[in-house]
């Protein structure tokens, strides 16, 4: 049987570890092999903005790795293994979102040697080029330039990578513009902050140019806001990363500018700007309405 | 309003004039398995199908071959089933979906757990069946992220001494039945690409028949036999891509003529896009001693929406007969050419003969995700029965001359474009869980689910950094309403008829026993074990385990000479997600199954049970 002084004792310890300040951290759930949006190294833009907010929080960052794939948020927010997932897309209904930080787009990346200088999704030259996308394998669905291609009859010319990949790898989505470089593709259709970090790394000199075209088709958008995510009982963190957004909009726009990332400059940028970026929410408006009456 | 299935399927009965010239050809190329087993009997005799396994033990996970789940077994009887008492119970201390089931053989019984793939040896000559041995692989805890329905595993198979099963992470291992101790480990694919294990081997003689699964994920599909001594591979055969890899030689006679091409593998298809094809492996295997042939299923095409790969897609979301030796394929049947419901074909194609337009036919019977039931000529592969055996709307029926479904444009699903009220849902007519049959009563007893589903706005998404909007896909209970969600069907696969059914609160996800007194076992995800009556499909009893039932009951000659019946409880898989903690506010969790099961965790909860019963 415990001694009184003990259980006294212990009454003590517990009421101190209860009353003791819990040793904070700001915890991110972030993918461990995603570049250039975040790696266990801490070398992409969104580590890179972990760190400024954790500096201005005086907390240290702390990781939850997890593909970003089906289940990523089951798996670490609200599995309360970590509180922020850095970048997220406005619309999410999965999380609670701040308002948008940047904005992009998809964009053809072509080898400059060729000359292409693509714009459009309805340029001609798009049904004979060999042209690469992202291919994913949930619910049937293609990212925005499989619909659009789809859409235009153009299937036969066209290679599909895995945006899964080998993920034994790095960064396994970004063997499509290796692709490109390689000469296996003659363009790829791609998510701009991927094809922008890519492309300024090629030993081969590469061309991106954002995809003008509006919509894809049957109300899928090729333009995306792109906010920080949390719990949606959450309402403190997401103030803290409101305040943060909203002060710190220049550090975290000289951040995406040296990762090359392709701003879509009528979303808005980060920070206040972005907050009522009508085009942004429509954006978000987008996901939840039936695409017959959003058909371009 | 719904409509389904009460149109003219499209069944036939089809004339048997090439029987003759089919019978010589089958002497030609299978004369060793002939010789060696003998005839078939015909269905109603009560007798056990050709190299059937001690009456008192299961092996295989369908007890025989054929996958036929039956047992002769008849001490419990529609009698005395009431006075059926829990004898003992084991935890295996993994709460996730337990679909699959023990085997027994030599007084032991092996149980094999979801991820991470505990194997347990109960000694069954000691009271209470204490753990002769247990093993825990180092299955590699990525492979749980890359598992699309749970991280299930669907059990082993005894052969020569050695328990076979998959590791989630694409490992085959055997181990010796009588310590535990590993025999040989193989690795035969990548989590890295997204490729699991979850399916149970099928042992036929000395090789052990493996394949895939992970399509959701743009997999390349394959089955392979593995030396059951060595664990090297002997063959392996994708469902995807060229002719070489596919396994299509001069001895591949389809009976259709949209299967009689070169290298249909690739043409079905855009350029390349078969490389990323899935058509997985992931069902139930079976074999036919008596004409030497391995049937199985290829799960739906990789990746992409519909629109983006024109073409049938061969060989996914269809049937393949191969010869077991050497992997070469003798024909195949595709049930759902461009599939753009997720239709997987995996279902097992169970052998057996029937009569049928008074033709003794060699056949074999599958009831599809896609919800028509098929009887199939198993030398030929022409199609002899196609009947809806659950409700659809997706297709009108089979069309006898070319086996190609009639389909219906409204219900053809795009990208972006609402297409509402599909029946059966993407969970299907039928998942995995697999049907019995029974010899005595000469029919079939198939699980079912009752679902329909919704392709209806667009939904965000985010994956590795890349967004997007996708299809809002939401289930919701068919035209048996939500207090039908399931059913168990009594099927006559002569004539596609339903002989009787009973109804379920919840899809029934697990495949029922049938046995040599006619009394049948099945589960409920709300967690009931029942046994009715075979032939009338009269309740007889039914208790209550801890958890809902997603696996597969069996039946055994204890050492005592006492008929046990053993079944898992362990809520889980696909549609059982939800019981396992997904958002419930979710109702296109687990893709879209949640949506269609709201009120399960007001009913089980997880668990990780083995149950064993007996008479007093």
């Amino acid at each position: 049987m415990m001694g009184l002084v003990a259980r006294l004792a212990l009454g003590l310890w517990l009421a101190a570890a209860v009353a003791a300040p819990r040793p904070r951290a700001l915890r991110v759930c972030a993918d461990p092999n995603n570049m250039p949006f975040s790696n266990r190294s801490g070398q992409g833009f969104e580590n890179r903005i972990a760190r400024l907010i954790g500096r201005d929080l005086r907390e240290p960052v702390a990781y939850s790795w997890w593909a970003q794939r089906r289940g990523f948020i089951r798996n670490t927010l609200s599995a309360e293994r970590c509180d922020v997932v850095i970048g997220i897309v406005a619309g999410d209904d999965q999380v609670r979102t701040t308002t948008p930080y940047y904005s992009s787009t998809y964009v053809f990346v072509t080898r400059r040697s060729s000359r292409l200088r693509l714009a459009s999704m309805n340029d001609p030259r798009l049904h004979r080029l060999r042209i690469g996308i992202h291919v994913i394998g949930d619910g049937y669905n293609s990212l925005p330039p499989g619909v659009a291609l789809a859409g235009r009859g153009i299937v036969r010319n066209v290679v599909g990578y895995s945006i899964y990949g080998n993920y034994a790898r790095p960064s396994p989505p970004s063997a499509l513009i290796t692709a490109v470089a390689h000469g296996d593709i003659d363009v790829a259709i791609a998510w701009g902050p991927l094809a922008g970090y890519y492309a300024a790394r090629s030993p081969v000199p590469l061309d991106v140019s954002p995809v003008t075209t509006t919509m894809a088709g049957n109300g899928i958008p090729f333009y995306y806001a792109i906010a920080m995510g949390v719990r949606p009982s959450d309402t403190a963190m997401q103030a803290t990363l409101q305040h943060e957004l909203d002060t710190r909009g220049e550090a975290i726009r000289t951040i995406l500018r040296e990762y090359h990332i392709p701003i879509a400059h009528d979303g808005g940028g980060a920070g206040a700007g972005a907050r009522t970026s009508a085009r942004a929410q429509a954006i978000a408006d987008a996901s939840h309405r039936a695409p017959g009456e959003n058909r371009p | 309003m719904h409509t389904h299935g009460k149109r003219d399927g499209g069944s036939w009965i089809a004339t048997a004039m090439i029987i003759a010239s089919l019978a010589a050809c089958r002497g030609q190329e299978a004369p060793m398995a002939m010789a060696a087993t003998g005839k078939a009997p015909p269905a109603g005799s009560g007798a056990e199908a050709p190299g059937a396994p001690a009456p008192g033990s299961w092996p295989l996970p369908g007890r025989n071959a054929q996958g036929w789940r039956y047992s002769p077994l008849a001490q419990i009887t529609a009698d005395n089933v009431r006075n059926l008492k829990v004898a003992w119970t084991f935890s295996t201390g993994t709460a996730r979906g337990f679909e699959g089931q023990p085997l027994v053989v030599d007084s032991t019984m092996y149980v094999v757990s979801p991820y991470p793939n505990h194997v347990f040896a109960l000694d069954l000559a000691k009271v209470g069946g204490p753990v002769k041995w247990h093993y825990l692989p180092a299955t590699a805890p990525a492979s749980q992220g890359e598992a699309c329905c749970d991280v299930v595993n669907r059990g082993a198979s005894y052969a020569d001494g050695k328990i076979v099963f998959n590791r989630l992470d694409d490992h085959t291992v055997a181990l010796d039945a009588k310590t535990g101790k590993v025999v040989w480990d193989t690795k035969l694919d990548s989590i890295e690409e997204g490729a699991t294990m979850t399916m149970a081997p099928l042992v036929v003689d000395n090789l052990v028949l493996v394949g895939n699964s992970g399509a959701e994920l743009g997999v390349h599909g394959w089955a392979a036999a593995l030396d059951l001594g060595s664990g090297k591979v002997v063959w392996r055969a994708y469902s995807t891509g060229p002719d070489s890899e596919v396994k299509i030689g001069p001895g591949f006679k389809p009976y259709y003529p949209q299967y009689k091409g070169k290298d249909l593998g690739v043409s079905s298809w855009p350029p390349d896009q078969w490389k990323l094809g899935g058509g997985t492996v992931w069902g139930w295997m079976t074999y036919d001693p008596e004409l030497d042939m391995l049937y199985y299923g290829t799960a739906n095409p990789g990746v992409w929406n519909p629109d983006m790969r024109p073409g049938d897609n061969l060989w996914s979301a269809g049937v393949f007969a191969r010869d077991p030796r050497t992997g070469n394929a003798r024909w195949a049947y595709q049930f759902t050419p461009h599939d753009s419901w997720d239709y997987d074909g995996v279902n097992e194609n169970i052998p057996v003969d029937l009569d049928i337009g008074g033709q003794q036919r060699k056949v074999v019977v599958h009831f599809d995700r896609n919800g028509f039931a098929y009887t199939i000529d198993r030398l030929t592969g022409q199609v002899l029965v196609a009947r809806p055996y659950q409700s659809l709307n997706w297709a009108t029926g089979v069309n006898p001359q070319t086996g190609k479904p009639d389909r219906v444009p409204s219900k053809e699903t795009h990208q972006g474009v609402n297409t509402t009220d599909i029946c059966p849902s993407s969970t299907g007519a039928r998942d995995q869980e697999p049907a019995a049959f029974s010899p005595r009563t000469g029919l079939f007893y198939t699980p079912s689910t009752d679902l329909c589903m919704d392709y209806k706005g667009l939904r965000a998404s985010y994956i590795a950094g890349t967004p997007y909007l996708g299809a809002d896909v939401r289930m919701y209970a068919g035209p048996g309403g939500w207090n039908g969600r399931g059913q168990v069907i009594a099927w006559d696969a002569t004539s596609g008829k339903k002989v009787w059914t009973i109804t379920e609160r919840f899809p029934v996800w697990s495949g029922p026993v049938v046995t040599g007194s006619d009394v049948l076992f099945y589960g409920t995800m709300d967690g009931w074990f029942k046994a009715v009556n075979a032939r009338t499909g009269q309740e007889l009893w039914k208790f209550k385990v801890g958890s809902g039932i997603v696996g597969n009951p069996m039946t055994y000659l204890g050492p005592d000479g006492k008929q046990y019946v053993a079944v898992y409880s362990g809520i889980g898989g696909w549609a059982g997600a939800i019981a396992l903690g997904l958002s419930a506010n979710d109702p296109t969790a687990a893709l879209g199954a949640t949506g269609a099961m709201p009120d399960l965790p007001k009913y089980t909860a997880p668990g990780g049970m083995l149950y064993v019963f007996a008479l007093p």
